[in-house]
């Protein structure tokens, strides 16, 4: 049952698109010469993907330190629920909310009364960087922010005793003590930001396309079945590739790391 | 409020509940101590949808599916149909025939009437996506009021597929308080005002058969052409103005109202609907031509709520609530009851009855175009540029 629709696309990719749209059986290697014709898609996927994944975790980050670490833990609670609380509305919605913050009449008029002069921010990449951030930030967040909290407090005591000033402490101990959090959050955010559609659609206004974008026309405008399968057999291909290497780093830098242990 | 505690906690709803299901207590009993009951009848009264499908007579079921295009129905007809018969309608929205037919052609679309555009018709019948009409079951429709130019492209092979919602224009939206007040009048100032004064203010549709026709007027090809080396022209001058459009969207009237966008390709219902409320926002034709066009009201083959599909298209085409319509929605429709009603002023609108001469340069879009594989592709090449 998991694999089955993989399987369709994958035999997909190989065939031709149907005299009407959508897809007759055939066996060539056309679709994929043709992946060129996506390049524009695949960079701006693989360009905001990493950057946007980046931004969440440097944006989370002294938020989820902030909630484990510096708060107490009746306020903490309260915080936590405010860091839910966009989940529970669609983010189609919220998005539509940035289109008026990010659109002539918000910020840009805004920036244009202090006297700096007109831009525009709405259908740009800033514009789907500011998305992205703001939808993927509490899935950074929690996994943060659970590695701090499990964080063995005594250590950071000890570190003090032992007269380490407190910005050492911080870089050598509860940094590299937390990264599990980041990595499995940045993972999180990158492979669902490599999916990614609705933003780009709704904050890009059609000019910021991601791979997501080019799948959603071709499937439901241009009615190319197989090229469309092309297209995601790639994606996923590259996925693989990223998300491996990922993952061999971030364990070979754990095992490098074994040794810090009250233990 | 009253200062007294008028709700019910949980425990002791939950033990009403009990008492109830082991029978130890009446309905009446527990709809009233728990107030469901209140909240029931408050309910029902205030949302009809919620009332079910009984009180209306003949039984259409309780709601409607509609796959229709953005800003194209007056939502007070709706509600008055849903009043009527009690069937709620579920209204979704699309930019491009192209979109309607995807749905379509992947199936287990739930929608029970659709509106698709005149050229499209013919493929969805050799598809068998769509069924004939049973006109027994829509007698508002009287095909000797609708004019043929317009509702002709419903019928195939003598079999009547599609009924007529009304018709209109593709042109230009202009804002023309950043021309010095006047509008612009052909494809070929369209997209060259867009690479220079107009840089990040222009909109044009996600719609293939408009942006790639519009953008083959520039150098004066027919549009509906799917000769290869003038596609080729008009992808060269797509990519070229790419970069300076502020968005491909076919939902263009936010951001012309609020200032975001100065131009755009535009239908003859959002231009009357801008300039009746932006009166600065002028809409004017292509002096080369482009496109005229009719949409119509059609029946997907298995649409699970069929009669309720069948009476909204016959009370959409009663001619007082066509009527009505087409006040909100702005297009001219083809039937002349409806007409008969409509003043003097309206019916001599050049917004939605342009001059003779640049009527006579527009072109029916053509079926071809619908399934083309270059155009298909050319339009996508367009957007992931």
């Amino acid at each position: 049952m998991l694999v089955l629709p993989l399987i369709v696309v994958f035999v997909f990719s190989f065939g031709a698109r149907g005299p009407a749209g959508g897809y007759a059986p055939g066996f060539s290697l056309e679709n994929f010469m043709n992946l060129g014709a996506r390049w524009a898609a695949f960079k701006n996927t693989m360009v905001l993907a990493p950057v946007g994944t980046l931004a969440c975790a440097v944006i989370a980050y002294p938020l989820a330190y902030f909630l484990a670490l510096r708060v107490s833990a009746k306020r903490r609670t309260l915080l936590l629920i405010l860091v839910i609380v966009p989940f529970w509305t669609s983010i189609l919605i919220r998005s539509y909310a940035w289109i008026f913050i990010l659109g002539g009449k918000g910020i840009p008029a805004l920036i244009a009364w202090m006297g700096f002069g007109s831009i525009q921010l709405i259908n740009t990449p800033f514009a789907v960087l500011v998305g992205i951030v703001y939808g993927y930030l509490p899935l950074m967040v929690f996994p943060i922010y659970v590695s701090l909290e499990q964080l063995d407090k005594r250590l950071l005591e000890a570190s003090a005793d032992l007269g380490c000033p407190p910005g050492r402490t911080f870089l050598s101990v509860t940094l590299p003590l937390s990264m599990p959090g980041v990595a499995t959050g940045s993972m999180l955010v990158f492979i669902l930001l490599m999916g990614e559609f609705l933003i780009p659609a709704m904050l890009g206004g059609g000019k910021v396309f991601f791979v997501g974008n080019a799948l959603v026309d071709l499937f439901l405008q241009s009615r190319n079945w197989a090229f469309g399968s092309a297209v995601a057999v790639a994606l996923v291909l590259i996925m693989l590739v990223t998300v491996t290497a990922y993952m061999r780093a971030t364990r070979r830098w754990a095992g490098g790391r074994a040794d810090v242990s009250l233990m | 409020m009253t200062d007294k505690i008028d709700y019910i906690s949980r425990e002791k709803f939950l033990a009403e509940l009990m008492r109830y299901k082991k029978g130890s207590v009446s309905r009446r009993h527990f709809l009233g101590v728990t107030g469901l009951g209140l909240a029931t009848s408050v309910l029902g009264a205030a949302l009809p949808g919620l009332r079910g499908a009984a009180r209306a007579e003949g039984s259409i079921g309780d709601r409607v599916v509609l796959a229709s295009w953005p800003n194209y129905h007056d939502p007070a007809n709706f509600d008055a149909f849903t009043a009527k018969t009690g069937a709620l309608v579920d209204l979704n929205v699309f930019g491009s025939n192209e979109e309607m037919l995807a749905k379509l052609q992947a199936g287990g679309t739930g929608w029970d009437v659709f509106v698709p555009t005149n050229y499209t018709i013919s493929t969805y019948v050799e598809l068998g996506l769509i069924e004939p009409l049973d006109m027994s079951k829509i007698p508002n429709y009287d095909a000797a009021a609708f004019d043929p130019r317009f509702a002709g492209p419903g019928t195939i092979d003598g079999k009547i597929y599609a009924v007529s919602k009304d018709w209109g224009t593709t042109g230009m939206g202009t804002n023309t308080s950043h021309t010095n007040g006047a509008p612009l009048t052909s494809w070929k100032e369209f997209w060259d005002i867009t690479r220079a004064e107009f840089s990040g203010r222009t909109t044009v549709h996600d719609y293939q058969l408009t942006t790639i026709g519009n953008a083959l007027k520039y150098y004066g090809y027919s549009f509906n052409s799917v000769d290869p080396k003038e596609l080729a022209d008009a992808e060269k001058l797509l990519l070229d103005v790419k970069p300076h459009l502020f968005a491909i969207t076919s939902d263009y009237q936010p951001a012309m109202r609020n200032g975001d966008a100065w131009l755009c390709m535009c239908w003859t219902g959002d231009g009357k609907q801008l300039n009746r409320d932006m009166p600065e926002i002028q809409y004017t034709l292509g002096k080369e031509g482009g496109e005229i066009w009719s949409d119509f009201y059609a029946v997907p083959v298995g649409a699970p709520h069929r009669d309720a599909g069948y009476a909204l298209i016959n009370d959409l085409l009663d001619p007082m609530v066509n009527m009505a319509e087409t006040l909100f929605h702005g297009q001219p429709v083809a039937d002349s009851r409806v007409n008969a009603m409509l003043s003097a002023e309206r019916l001599a609108d050049p917004i939605l009855y342009p001059a003779a001469e640049l009527l006579n340069a527009l072109e029916f879009g053509a079926a071809q175009t619908l399934t083309n594989p270059d155009r298909a592709e050319l339009m996508a090449r367009f957007k992931s540029a």
